[in-house]
């Protein structure tokens, strides 16, 4: 297959995939099944890419053959690549997981054409080599999650809505600006390009200047601290198949951005821009993990879990060593499987009781030991013990910063992973262990027999949990080849020359 | 010349922040539209307001004859205020909405999912 197709797949069949299902609106049945051939295609898409990507170097194709810095271009590189992967990934598990959990009523209002609009947006932003074009993407990726979240139009849906939105215009308000600021200093747009033009500059602290811009506009997308208020407020208000997505992909797509901006073009003044970033980051996985030790509401709790460990994805683009950048990475892809089933078991134990209050909920343990399993191998590969994936992703990120020194953040991380574990335990006891407010009056807690036998809404409920805790436990175990591609995806990004020159070329 | 738009962008951007803090949310509405405004002529303006010949090469040349005002800006801007245009068409939608489910349009009346109490 010739590159350029290969580059332009996930975009393209997310886009083929929602506006079938957009000619199918009528017919609920068909659109299921569009969707989940659509994601999985997609997933291919994913794998054949990073394979590619892997064994040929960074890809790059030409919109309408325009050569850069003139035609917008896109970029696979081992990063792009893997994230593409994921995306994959997440669009899979989440499809078939919708198939049982979707209200009908959602289902025929466009559900999943926005869901596939939505993934669209966001493998453009993976994969864009142009500024512009990164804020098109943003847009697309905005405009369908806006219509995801509020879709349903329950007030919780659209309290949450109108914080979600108007946060997100103001950072693309500020995007846009910086934009500007910045064609008007270098004269293009093209990454590659600007990362070439910006190295030399006579003024620097006007570069940074336009990248601290870039940082709050992608920090609020990524919900970095103290711009993350509008997550816990909006995520857990839609159904738990669109939180389990959103989760796992929207707060990523702002970490990716602030990847490729600090990586590739402002790195003028690496001693007070990243040192910025790794405050911001200690901050972050701080007041997330105190956030989520109060909550007693599973996916209000989950949704500040999020923001500690998007602290923890900055650490390695902080601290710049291919080590520490490739655990940030680690990080990246461990949250994005585990976190999705966390949510995902979190709306099967919804499912049975009817409430995501820890205090309502309990005797899961005893009624449904495998739930509780699946349950426990995710929560505790977010806590991050061995042998589960969390660990490995800790433990890479740990050994690069202390390589250099950096004692304070490295003590920060590990003790927001220690309240992790606390906050962990406790949804394990209060909704698992414990027996529940029914069973302490002496009757059946409910949906003790909801699951008889294996259904096929079974099977699409448990087959992406299965999915995800196996990866999660397979990351863990099989650490040593991840760590080896992850180390290799670092020290690409760490060499902007690299991407500089499969893009422009060596023509001056 | 730039100075006097810098001054009325920092205007826009003021007014626009200031609506925003306001509780109701139909000033939030065009608060974010004064924002994403003022985004736009902030492109405009840095990237160079130039008075000139329109960027047509004519036929045997191999540039535009000087001086001529890029293109390019203003094709940013165009398709920003494209996309401006879709999401405040979908914020307004959704100020309706939440006018009629919440019954309110107080900003501090819809707490309901902030997440810091239970």
């Amino acid at each position: 297959m010739s590159h350029d197709l290969l580059v332009a797949l996930p975009i393209v069949i997310p886009l083929a995939t929602g506006v079938i299902a957009l000619l199918f609106y009528d017919s609920r049945d068909s659109q299921r099944v569009i969707s989940v051939i659509g994601s999985a295609a997609l997933l291919l898409a994913g794998i054949a890419l990073l394979m590619t990507a892997r064994a040929d170097g960074i890809l790059v194709t030409e919109m309408g053959g325009w050569p850069p810095p003139f035609g917008i271009n896109f970029v696979a590189d081992l990063f792009s690549s893997l994230m593409v992967l994921m995306t994959g990934l997440i669009a899979f598990t989440v499809s078939v997981y919708s198939l049982a959990t979707m209200d009908p009523r959602r289902e025929s209002f466009g559900y999943y054409p926005l869901f596939h609009i939505l993934l669209m947006g966001i493998t453009g932003s993976f994969l864009t080599g142009d500024m512009f074009n990164l804020f098109v993407w943003f847009e697309v990726m905005l405009i369908s999650s806006f219509v995801l979240i509020a879709l349903g139009g329950e007030r919780p849906q659209l309290e949450g809505a109108i914080k979600y939105v108007a946060l997100n215009l103001i950072s693309s308000a500020i995007l846009l600006g910086a934009i500007g600021l910045l064609y008007g200093l270098a004269g293009t747009l093209n990454m590659a390009d600007l990362g070439m033009k910006l190295q030399d500059v006579d003024e620097p602290w006007l570069v940074t200047t336009v990248g601290m811009l870039f940082l709050v506009s992608f920090g609020i997308k990524a919900a970095v601290f103290p711009m993350f208020f509008w997550l816990p407020a909006s995520y857990h208000t839609p159904p738990i198949a669109v939180t389990a997505l959103i989760a796992a992909l929207l707060s990523k797509v702002g970490i990716y951005a602030l990847v490729r901006a600090f990586t590739l073009i402002f790195t003028q003044e690496t001693s007070y821009t990243h040192q910025i970033l790794l405050v911001v980051a200690g901050l972050t996985m701080i007041t997330g993990v105190l956030g989520a030790v109060a909550q007693y509401e599973v996916r209000k709790l989950l949704s500040f879990h999020i923001i500690s460990q998007i602290g923890y994805m900055l650490v390695g683009l902080a601290i710049l060593s291919p080590l520490a950048l490739a655990g940030s990475i680690f990080y990246i892809i461990h949250n994005m499987v585990t976190k999705t089933n966390l949510f995902l078991i979190s709306g099967v134990a919804f499912r049975l009781q009817g409430t995501y209050e820890l205090k309502k909920l309990g005797s899961l343990y005893r009624y449904h030991p495998w739930v509780s399993s699946l349950f426990f191998v995710s929560a505790m590969a977010l806590a991050g013990m061995p042998p589960f994936s969390g660990f490995f992703a800790k433990l890479t990120l740990v050994r690069g910063s202390l390589e250099l020194e950096h004692y304070a953040i490295v003590a920060v991380a590990l003790l927001t992973s220690l309240l992790t574990l606390f906050s962990m335990t406790k949804i394990w006891t209060e909704g698992y262990w414990t027996p529940s407010p029914a069973e302490e009056e002496g009757k059946l807690p409910p949906g003790v027999d909801e699951f008889p036998g294996w259904t096929r809404n079974m099977v699409a409920m448990f087959l992406p949990i299965i999915i995800l805790a196996s990866l999660s436990v397979g990351m863990g175990i099989l650490a040593q080849p991840v760590i080896s591609l992850l180390v290799e995806t670092a020290e690409q990004l760490l060499d902007p020359s690299l991407y500089i020159e499969s893009v422009i070329g060596d023509e001056p | 010349m730039e100075t006097l738009m810098a001054i009325l962008i920092g205007c826009l951007f003021a007014s626009g922040i200031y609506l925003m803090l306001r509780r109701s949310i139909v000033k939030l509405a065009i608060g974010l539209v004064l924002l994403s405004q003022s985004a736009n002529l902030l492109i405009f303006t840095a990237a160079g307001l130039t008075r000139g010949n329109p960027p047509l090469v004519s036929a045997g040349e191999s540039m535009p004859p000087l001086p001529y005002a890029d293109p390019l800006p203003q094709a940013l801007v165009l398709t920003a205020i494209v996309i401006g245009f879709g999401v405040l068409a979908f914020t307004l939608v959704l100020v309706k909405r939440v006018y009629q489910t919440v019954g309110t349009d107080d900003l501090d009346e819809m707490r309901s999912t902030d997440g810091f109490k239970d």
